[in-house]
């Protein structure tokens, strides 16, 4: 039986309704101290743009404290067509609200019968993470990095978030997690405005080489169990993850160069 | 104090019966039938924003003819339901007959209790399933029965000669095309005289299996459905 509130006229907003009708569901705020708890961390997401799209990149290893807790964690998840969300922070958290804001998307959808523009779709993001506020003074942060296709301005875009919510839109690329400064140190060297979508996956997994290189946290590529990061890129077609076969090439070809440059390509003194 | 008249229940009903077919009547039909990839909806229906076909959830669709509000109103329980079933067990737990079950509650609920009055509205509650006998097809009406639907169906206005006209044609396994054909002919038939729809007035939607995305409602295109009928 569907009762009253599942009928009753109200918002598009799956959120809303849930914490309406099941606040339980609701990733929500404990009077717990995360102090000496051990929970599962995820690292380094990169992200760029590129002539046609954007593309998204993160690291497979998940720690809890000085354990690995986990290889081939996935970090990169499409929240719907023309969207994706990458996680750094406490994983359970994060993943938990990104399933949150992909429903909260998928609701709005079908509701209404059109999608969320760009900006709304960040916009609810932001207000996802703000509500978890009070989890994060605790110690258990989620600091998500959003990626989006926008169809009206033809152009692959970057949202950053902090714990409050505050929402930075950046150009070209952008990286959160604990290996970021390294990450977004390579890419400020590496990145070219109007790559393409070959030369904008190299410089990613480049910088998440880097971030690995100097990020104890951040897992780089594990050739003994052929684990290279996850790829991701959306385009005007859609979202699309790169096969593991592909992103092997180019992992292998990074990691050739390496051999020969530790350090990685040199950029031009001036 | 005066007796209240009395109304036997068998006459309440009917009264309550007549009230909702009548109200359903006046509409046109929608027709939803399998095909080799899925299950196709289609109705005839000009406007391109009051949708009579929509997607629930990943593999089940939603088709209604009647009050727009009234199912509209079941049409959001639903998403509502799906959604919440879906985040708090896991997507694959969401199915039709569940689905399918909460729609006869609610209509039962709402036809029999004395108040309100009954909803005029039927219901088509589709999934599609990995191969073509996972398919299932319910079909509500106003007061909270249930069909399992084996082929194809018809409902709304004059459903007797389309259903007549789909039962002479309907062979299992046909491609999109030709179902999406017979489904648009069989549309035509509810006057005297047979009449073409033109592709514009036709909504179109299907659940194809093939689809590599979770969601397998798409919603067909003016241009794809003029390309389709020919």
């Amino acid at each position: 039986m569907l009762s009253e509130p599942f009928r009753a006229v109200g918002s598009s907003s799956f959120v809303d309704f849930l914490a309406q009708q099941a606040p339980q569901l609701l990733p929500q705020s404990t009077d717990i101290s995360s102090s000496g708890l051990a929970v599962t961390h995820g690292t380094t997401i990169v992200a760029a743009t590129f002539a046609g799209g954007v593309v998204m990149g993160g690291d497979r290893r998940a720690t809890m404290g000085n354990v690995i807790a986990q290889r081939d964690i996935q970090k990169v998840f499409a929240t719907d067509e023309f969207s994706c969300v990458g996680i750094a922070g406490t994983a359970g958290i994060a993943i938990e609200m990104t399933r949150l804001f992909q429903v909260e998307l998928e609701h709005y959808e079908k509701i209404e019968g059109t999608t969320l523009s760009t900006d709304g779709k960040a916009n609810r993001l932001a207000t996802l993470i703000r509500s978890n506020l009070a989890m994060a003074m605790q110690g258990l942060a989620v600091v998500p990095l959003f990626a989006a296709y926008d169809l009206d301005a033809e152009c692959g875009r970057i949202f950053a978030f902090d714990v409050t919510g505050n929402k930075n839109e950046e150009r070209t690329f952008h990286s959160v997690g604990s290996g970021s400064t390294f990450a977004r140190g390579s890419l400020k060297k590496l990145y070219r405005p109007q790559m393409s979508e070959e030369e904008a996956v190299t410089a990613v997994i480049q910088a998440l080489y880097d971030a690995a290189d100097d990020d104890t946290a951040t897992g780089g590529p594990d050739l003994t169990r052929r684990i290279f990061p996850m790829i991701s890129v959306i385009t005007a077609d859609g979202y699309r993850a790169w096969e593991d076969s592909a992103t092997a090439t180019v992992a292998d070809a990074v990691i050739g160069g390496r051999m020969v440059q530790p350090d990685g390509p040199s950029a031009p003194l001036t | 104090m005066s007796t209240p008249f009395y109304v036997s229940p068998e006459q309440l009903m009917k009264d309550r019966a007549d009230f909702a077919r009548k109200g359903i009547a006046r509409g046109r039909s929608v027709v939803v039938l399998r095909y080799l990839d899925g299950i196709v909806f289609v109705a005839e229906n000009p406007s391109r924003a009051l949708h009579k076909i929509s997607e629930i959830y990943d593999r089940i669709g939603f088709a209604a003819v009647g009050r727009y509000n009234e199912f509209e109103n079941l049409r959001i329980a639903g998403v509502r339901l799906a959604d919440m079933r879906g985040y708090s067990y896991d997507r694959s737990d969401v199915t039709g007959r569940g689905l399918a079950n909460a729609y006869a509650q609610t209509l039962g609920t709402i036809f029999s209790s004395g108040g309100e009055k009954p909803y005029e509205v039927e219901l088509f509650v589709a999934e599609v399933g990995n191969d073509v006998d996972d398919d299932q097809i319910y079909r509500l009406t106003y007061d909270g029965s249930v069909a399992d639907v084996p082929e194809y169906a018809v409902m709304g206005g004059a459903n007797e000669q389309v259903e007549e006209h789909l039962k002479a044609n309907y062979e299992a396994g046909l491609d999109l095309a030709a179902a999406l054909k017979l489904a648009t002919t069989a549309l035509g038939t509810d006057a005297e005289n047979a009449r073409a729809i033109p592709p514009a007035d036709l909504e179109v939607a299907v659940l194809d299996r093939t689809r590599t995305q979770p969601r397998k409602f798409k919603r067909l295109s003016l241009t794809q459905v003029s390309s389709l009928l020919g």
